[in-house]
């Protein structure tokens, strides 16, 4: 019997093929993408998917640093949407001071994963984020 | 069109914008629709349909102001539409009154939201003892921090700062100048949650909220209400003379919802539904943004407010920094905008924002405005949204009578 020891953060996040990335519900008809369990689709409501991966590199279309958030949320963290070749994927920027010296918009980012802690069975959750590339 | 086809606003009224420990959420509906009638020189026994928004309350707000104020018999309508519920109701008595079923209609919005603190995002419990994936993202826990950000401050402010991405121009002091106009504006109306001014350095020296939002760029939460009577036009030629006089004409009522967009569901999209709503509404009243004496915008944080200037089309696309800088905005400008101190000043009691923005553009075309009256105003318009999302954009007109 082999125990998982990770699990990931969120569904739209592949950790097991040893190379990180996002995956979309991709509408087969009109090709409009979305993360979130599907019912139809929003864009021409037809009801048909498929999983296709997002790009791991990208660019900060627009963020904000929170400084002030709900309780048990700890600030500050900056909170952004990334350009990832064309599908726009909600994330914070991670690895990088949070301010706004040192994120700017349209920096060029990578998609990069990390612990946020282990249950009571000893597993893993594994969150994603998007640090500064290059 | 024919006069009984025509919607008209016979009374209206707004509550003061504040702390009013000393009244709950039936008073201050109640208040506010007393105010209307009596504004409107009629009684609830003229009234054949009431539509009434509430959202922090326990329901039924309509039949609890009923049991204060009259109860005929009349359908009520509760709704809700998060920050655009006031002009949700508004916009279903006029539906009502247009669809020829009743001729004066009620609307009612009343919210008690004072320190009521950060809206969007929610206490984070400690994370479970399995991490079990759950809900439309099969989250293990709460991604509200921890993916992005759920607080009203942090979303609004990536709005403007995704303006400032596309079209450049954008800082934290230019963000902080449009919350200086609000704060400025607010110093003339006796009816606002603050009313004092605020300088520059002040704005931006406050407490980091979001960036670029700080404490003051921040709609104020508070309570208050605000309720307007609508009549048609076959109706209102039975009525005085002064209450023909008085009255304001309805030229554009619409409400629109966010069309599928590209990234719409990683970050809402206010502006799309905002244009499309702004181009119905110009089309209705056969007016155009150059038109305008004076408009009430949803400046829910100041990054909202500049990307509005853009979607109700007060400027070029892409020109709404140029717009701002160009002092059109304040109220000495060729569009004043908000000159009633704006959510971030006048505040943001939720359900009654979106008749309250009508009540100041009706105060201001009857001539009506006191000390901050815009000299000889004759058409305006109100704007207002709600996350999720909802727009509602309403043009009014001076009566000719």
């Amino acid at each position: 019997m082999t125990t998982r020891t990770q699990i990931p953060f969120v569904d739209y996040l592949v950790l097991n093929d040893g190379d990180p990335h996002l995956v979309a519900h991709e509408c087969t008809s009109c090709g409009a993408r979305f993360f979130d369990r599907r019912n139809a689709c929003a864009s021409c409501f037809a009801d048909d998917f498929k999983t296709v991966p997002i790009a791991t590199e990208g660019e900060l279309r627009s963020f904000t640093i929170v400084a002030f958030a709900a309780p048990g949320v700890e600030v500050p963290f900056v909170a952004g949407v990334v350009d990832c070749d064309g599908t726009s994927v909600r994330g914070n920027v991670v690895n990088c001071p949070p301010d706004p010296e040192h994120v700017t918009l349209g920096m060029k980012l990578r998609l990069t994963t990390f612990s946020t802690g282990t249950d009571d069975h000893g597993v893993d959750a594994v969150n994603f984020g998007f640090e500064p590339a290059g | 069109m024919s006069a009984s086809d025509d919607i008209w606003i016979l009374g209206i009224h707004m509550t003061k914008f504040g702390k009013h420990f000393d009244k709950d959420v039936v008073d201050l509906g109640a208040e506010a629709i007393k105010g209307a009638l009596g504004d409107a020189g009629v009684s609830m026994g003229d009234i054949g349909v009431l539509a009434a928004g509430n959202l922090m309350g326990r329901g039924g707000i309509g039949q609890q102001l009923q049991k204060q104020v009259g109860q005929t018999g009349i359908p009520v309508y509760n709704v809700a539409n998060a920050c655009a519920t006031g002009a949700t109701a508004l916009r279903t008595a006029i539906m009502a009154v247009k669809a020829g079923e009743v001729d004066m209609g009620l609307a009612v919005g009343v919210e008690k939201l004072a320190g009521a603190g950060l809206l969007g995002g929610h206490d984070r419990a400690p994370d479970g003892a399995e991490w079990k994936p759950s809900g439309r993202f099969g989250a293990v826990a709460p991604v509200d921090g921890r993916i992005g950000t759920e607080t009203m401050p942090g979303v609004f402010a990536q709005i403007g700062m995704e303006y400032g991405h596309k079209y450049g121009g954008t800082s934290f002091e230019l963000f902080a100048k449009i919350s200086e106009k609000n704060h400025s504006h607010s110093t003339l109306n006796p009816l606002a949650a603050y009313s004092k001014s605020m300088s520059l350095e002040q704005i931006m020296g406050d407490v980091m909220i979001a960036y670029p939002n700080t404490r003051p760029m921040c709609s104020a939460n508070c309570d208050g209400a605000a309720a307007a009577v609508v009549v048609n036009g076959a109706k209102l030629k039975t009525l005085s003379l002064e209450q023909q006089r008085r009255a304001v004409k309805v030229t554009a009522s619409v409400l629109t919802t966010d069309p599928w967009q590209e990234a719409c569901q990683v970050l809402p999209d206010v502006n799309t539904l905002t244009r499309n709503a702004a181009r119905q509404a110009y089309e209705q009243a056969g007016v155009g943004p150059e038109d305008l004496d004076l408009v009430e915008l949803h400046d829910c944080f100041a990054t909202a407010e500049l990307v509005h200037y853009d979607n109700l089309m007060l400027c070029e696309e892409g020109g709404a920094v140029d717009f701002f800088e160009s002092g059109a905005s304040w109220r000495t400008g060729s569009t004043p905008v908000n000159v009633s101190g704006g959510l971030q000043s006048k505040g943001h009691p939720i359900s009654a924002t979106g008749i309250a923005n009508i009540w100041e553009v009706a105060q201001h075309v009857r001539g009506e405005c006191g000390d901050r009256q815009i000299e000889g105003a004759k058409i305006g318009l109100a704007h207002v949204i709600g996350l999720g999302s909802a727009c509602g954009v309403h043009i009014l007109e001076k009566s000719a009578a």
